[in-house]
């Protein structure tokens, strides 16, 4: 397969950045999309230029780490991470747009390659049970109703890529706030802690300066990992009874 | 608590979802209200003065009604701040567009965003014309509604003016009604699949109750 | 810099001993170490600082726990959070001898299976204190919230694992690490809330700093603005993860590297048991060169599918058009009693051998079909989907195959490296002061690893042995002198860092890192891979430093290294490759006995099994670093059995 990429190139954070235009020859349709990128990168450094940066790693849909808008769709035309999408997505003469994604709560480092540290802080809010290691009861002393125990699975199931926020027009991080507080606030291990959780949760997300929820639907669309929508009604009635209960 | 719900996006949203409905419920209220067009100037004009006199004898005279007005503005004006301050927020948050577009993506976005203004803009109007009869084309008759809708939809604008508005409405309504329900936390998987028919179909039956009036008056059912 | 020089061989020092080891009965000798270990006082633990490099299971866990006792932790990942480590991607579960299922585990069974399994080259005493943690990190881990798989009656889920008769496997669906992971990073997330870690994400460990004899701190490099820092504390933790990586394809995550536990192995670490890794028989094979890494198909694949390749060499008609009498399902025909479900070295040696001989099926031959059609027509295709249904998707989703139509392929893959740094009973590195914990150690698994046993060993050293013996070291130093950055060490350190990414930068030559990266690889993989020979390794003994004098000649880094710059990275983690690589075919050519994951071909059973020498190799190979390319120094620390004897494994 040809193929004429436009890609995103940005030296870093302060310099400002444009679509560079690249040919790319020879490209398997077995290659994932980042080994398509690979054999770019290799053609560009034998040339001397700069390798177009992106963030990835494990390369097998679990780490989160890639996060590329591919023709305007966060992880391309398919649901599936970046790194799993192959290049039989796409048809020989294409041409493809490739974007960082695009959030004020997540700057831009180089090219593709964005700064998801205000995921970490949402966390670091309040997004755990608090338990030292060593101050746990017997595994069984507190058995979870099965659906609870699924539901919270499912939920846990987030990779935090940042895909909702990209593909949110209002760069909103609720889905991934969402997955987070109804994972745990499901739980009865959660349940201490179940209210503050979710206020400092939601008040970090405001302070990273993520928008506002409109409902549009482009989040669940885009999440790989298939977080569905109702979970921020679900954080939305937790986040009101925790004002009621706690009152602040 | 009051702090807690105006600093967060989702207490702004709460408000927002709290006003819309307060709005919305008022706004069936006066869609029903509107039907008694068609059975004549009497019935009409009789609920015009009998929403005056609503309340007493221990309310005086229009305080009801004036008790509904304030309610109203009120919500107007929670409704338009927080969305002011939510759309100013979310555009903050994205500050940088796609190169590539994608058609659709903010369809419903852009549907409240602008429809919100258009309605804000056709309140203002819509009160000039035929509460306090400023803008009225015609001789503006108090407490005669009946003539006063006639006069405004018999010119082409007027109709003009309302069918937008009406329809910015629905669209308004049909994914307000539904976003309210998430924001107030009653969504949930199951309960989508019977959440998101409702609010269309209710969007629907106000959109065809205000749009009758002006058809009827056109068609020259209501004269 | 002389890169270009061979290995002369080696020596063989002093043996070594594991001094911190209790003596007594099995059963108490963790208890009996805990009480020995010297506490420091609560009030003191904040004027320590700990140095932790890495978040996964292992580094993630004990960054917290370490922070919950109250010292401070200073912690780093190469990753943009701390939550992407590549424990992340262990699917199947996670071992406890609970014994909730009355099915006669328990401790001693699991220490008994681990022993076993690990074909008699791990410490008994590690691995029974191994077996005992176990119980205590599924409580802890429900307690954290970890979403394990529940039964109807709200109490957890276990299921069966390879090479056990037991089922103590927890599992949470098919991703049981990112589960346990997530729940490290979480109880690490609350820890640098409360601002007794310091976590810096993107910034990788490139050295070790050594002052007095003692490990002191480590240099490393934003990746973001490429600044080379120096950080320092009172013990440096190293839980950086394995070093399949070197074989260039691997189901390791592309960035996880060896560069820790290298630089510490350079600055004085033993390295033990570099030879030991394991082959994953059920891995997606790969398409052609392009490939960047490879992914695994759970094990439980092998249940129901039948494993075959054509009878003829050289047979490249469609699966289906080959008739049943054409084909050969050699695993059932060379083990009978066994079948598809041999252990993993078996089977993944079976498949190389059939692929050798031109059987092999898919692009480049280097594959074998794993047949569901027997099982659909037995089962029928809905409960074939049932049991497998999200694992047949995602082999769509990689081939756009349809494996209810047409058979898998499958390929063995390196998947984990048993190998790592030398460590005593308390994980404590010969490096005073430099701990190794989880993968980056090689404490616990011996020559093979049972399934599900990663991650208990991870989170064991992470939540509840490192934190139970560190403080040992750090009580008998309580007053270290303060190290700044213009002790001439530090500063040697520092300058030789920079020194190396200069080079790397200014070679300025024709082939790229990846380049040579996967060419020693495939030196790697065909002489270092699933069997290897005198012959075979002494031809990668040459090769590797022809690699790596070309690597020095022809690399081309482009870009500067005061900024974002990951073919910069790549390079300096292969320098490392380049030169792990040369001790790994070493000690698999000293190694000559085949056990576990390390198959010599001049040692096997008449019938082609494993043939291990417990009289000369029943002990631990510690590689002590002399200089590049020259001769290291071989410590042998011995193993002795008294509750597991050894015996040799049959599955005919």
């Amino acid at each position: 397969m040809k193929l004429t990429l436009r890609v995103w190139r940005q030296k870093n954070a302060a310099a400002d950045g444009a679509m560079s235009t690249y040919e790319v020859d020879g490209i398997s349709r077995d290659m994932s999309f980042l080994e398509m990128l690979d054999t770019l990168n290799e053609e560009l450094i034998v040339k001397g230029e700069d390798p177009v940066a992106f963030d990835h790693d494990c390369r097998e849909g679990i780490c989160g780490a890639c996060s590329l808008v591919i023709n305007g769709d966060a992880h391309g035309p398919e649901r599936t991470t970046t790194c799993q999408l192959h290049m039989r997505s796409f048809e020989d003469g294409d041409t493809i747009d490739i974007e960082p994604w695009r959030a004020s709560a997540f700057p831009v480092v180089k090219d593709l390659v964005v700064d998801r540290s205000a995921f970490d802080r949402i966390i670091q809010s309040g997004g755990y049970i608090s338990a030292p290691t060593g101050s746990a009861p017997e595994a069984h002393a507190a058995p979870v109703p099965k659906p609870d125990a699924d539901s919270a699975f499912e939920h846990a199931e987030c990779i935090g890529c940042g895909a909702c926020v990209a593909a949110c027009p209002n760069g909103s991080a609720m889905l991934f706030t969402s997955a987070k507080v109804n994972h745990l606030n499901v739980l009865p291990q959660g349940a201490p802690e179940r209210e503050t959780r979710v206020l400092d949760m939601v008040a970090q997300m405001d302070e990273e300066g993520f928008g506002g929820c409109t409902l549009t639907g482009e989040c669940a669309t885009a999440c790989p990992k298939g977080i569905p929508l109702p979970s921020i009604s679900a954080m939305n009635k937790e986040w009101l009874r925790a004002t009621r209960k706690v009152g602040r | 608590m009051t702090r807690t719900l105006w600093d967060s996006t989702i207490g702004k949203k709460t408000v927002m979802a709290v006003s819309g409905l307060i709005m919305l419920l008022y706004l069936f209220a006066h869609m029903f209200a509107n039907l008694k067009i068609f059975f004549g100037p009497e019935e009409i004009n009789r609920y015009a003065h009998w929403l005056r006199t609503l309340g007493e004898p221990f309310l005086h005279y229009e305080w009801t009604l004036w008790l509904v007005r304030v309610v109203l503005v009120a919500a107007v004006v929670a409704h338009a701040t927080s969305a002011y301050q939510l759309s100013r927020r979310d555009i903050r948050a994205r500050p940088t567009s796609y190169v590539h577009k994608r058609r659709g993506a903010t369809f419903a976005t852009r549907t409240m965003r602008w429809g919100g203004v258009i309605l804000g803009l056709f309140i203002v109007w819509h009160i000039l014309d035929l509460t306090t009869g400023t803008v009225h084309p015609g001789g503006y008759e108090h407490l005669r509604p009946y003539q006063n809708v006639i006069d405004t939809f018999s010119t082409w604008y007027g109709n003009v003016i309302y069918l937008v508005a009406v329809t910015a409405l629905g669209f308004h309504v049909r994914h307000g009604l539904w976003s309210a329900a998430q924001t107030l936390g009653v969504g949930t998987a199951t309960r989508d699949r019977v959440l998101k028919p409702l609010a269309t179909g209710l969007a629907l039956v106000l959109t065809a109750g205000f749009v009758s009036v002006p058809v009827a008056v056109m068609t020259g059912l209501v004269s | 810099m002389n890169h270009s020089s061979a290995y002369a061989d080696y020596t063989t020092g002093e043996p070594l001993a594991d001094a911190k080891a209790p003596d007594g009965p099995i059963a108490d000798r963790w208890d009996t170490r805990r009480f020995q270990a010297k506490l420091v006082n609560p009030a003191n633990r904040r004027k320590h600082t700990v140095i932790v490099v890495g978040t996964g299971l292992a580094g993630g866990s004990a960054g917290a726990t370490l922070a919950e006792q109250g010292y401070h932790v200073v912690q780093f990942c190469y990753q943009d959070s701390p939550r992407r480590a590549h424990s992340i991607a262990a699917q199947g579960g996670i071992n406890a001898a609970k014994n909730y299922r009355n099915d006669g585990d328990s401790v001693h069974r699991l220490f008994y299976d681990t022993v076993k399994g690990g074909d008699f080259r791990a410490r008994e005493s590690n691995v029974h204190r191994l077996a005992q943690i176990s119980v205590e990190i599924i409580d802890q881990c429900v307690a954290q919230g970890v979403p394990f798989a529940r039964e109807y009656g709200g109490l957890l889920d276990t299921r069966s694992f390879g090479g056990v008769q037991v089922s103590r496997t927890f599992y949470a669906r098919g991703q049981t690490g990112q589960q346990l992971l997530l729940g490290a990073y979480q109880a690490l997330s609350r820890q640098i809330a409360a601002g007794n870690v310091e976590m810096h994400p993107r910034t990788e460990m490139l050295d070790l700093v050594v002052v007095d004899g003692r490990a002191r701190g480590i240099v490393a490099r934003d990746l973001i603005t490429g600044r080379i820092d120096t950080y320092f504390a009172d013990a440096v933790v190293l839980a950086s993860g394995g070093y399949g990586n070197v074989f260039y394809l691997s189901t390791n995550a592309m960035n996880s590297n060896a560069t820790a536990v290298w630089r510490a192995h350079r600055r004085g670490a033993y390295f033990a048991n570099p030879c030991f890794t394991q082959i994953h028989p059920t891995c997606i094979p790969r398409t052609g060169d392009h490939q960047s890494k490879l992914t695994l198909m759970s094990e439980s694949l092998r249940n129901d599918g039948r494993i075959w390749v054509p009878r003829a060499k050289g047979d490249d008609r469609p699966p289906n058009k080959i008739p049943e009498d054409e084909r050969d399902y050699y695993l059932e025909r060379i083990y009978p009693s066994f079948g598809n479900l041999v252990p993993r070295d078996i089977a993944s040696r079976a498949a190389k051998n059939v692929c050798d001989e031109g059987r092999g099926v898919g692009p480049g031959g280097q594959g074998v079909y794993l047949d569901f059609a027997d099982a659909i027509r037995r089962m029928g295709r809905k409960a074939v989907e049932e049991k497998y249904g999200n694992l047949f998707e995602m082999y769509e989703r990689i081939t756009a195959e349809n494996p209810y139509e047409v058979p898998m392929r499958i390929y063995p893959a390196v998947h984990y490296t048993m190998g790592g740094l030398w460590v005593d009973y308390d994980l404590q590195t010969t490096v005073p002061g430099l701990f190794a914990v989880g993968e980056a150690n090689f404490s616990d698994h011996g020559a093979n690893r049972l399934g599900a046993s990663a991650l208990m060993q991870g989170l064991a050293d992470g939540y509840f042995v490192l934190p139970s013996t560190i403080n040992d070291y750090l009580a008998r130093h309580p007053h270290q002198d303060e190290v700044s950055a213009e002790h001439p060490a530090v500063q040697e350190v520092v300058a030789e860092t920079e020194d190396r990414l200069n080079l790397l930068l200014s070679v300025d030559g024709d082939r790229t890192p990846d380049s040579f990266h996967r060419e020693l690889g495939e030196v790697m993989w065909e002489f270092c891979g699933m069997a290897r020979t005198e012959t075979g390794l002494r031809k990668a003994l040459e090769r590797i430093p022809q690699i790596r004098e070309e690597f020095w000649r022809r690399i081309k880094v482009p870009g500067a290294g005061e900024e974002f710059n990951q073919s910069l990275e790549k390079a300096n983690r292969v320098v490392d490759y380049l030169e792990l690589a040369e001790l790994m075919c070493l000690d698999a050519l000293h190694r000559a006995e085949s056990c576990g994951g390390h198959f010599r071909e001049e040692s096997q059973t008449p019938d082609g099994e494993a043939a291990r020498v417990d009289e000369e190799f029943s002990y631990a190979a510690a590689w002590e670093f002399t200089t590049t390319g020259g001769a290291p120094v071989l410590h042998k620390e011995d193993l002795v059995f008294e509750y597991v004897h050894p015996t040799q494994r049959s599955y005919a």
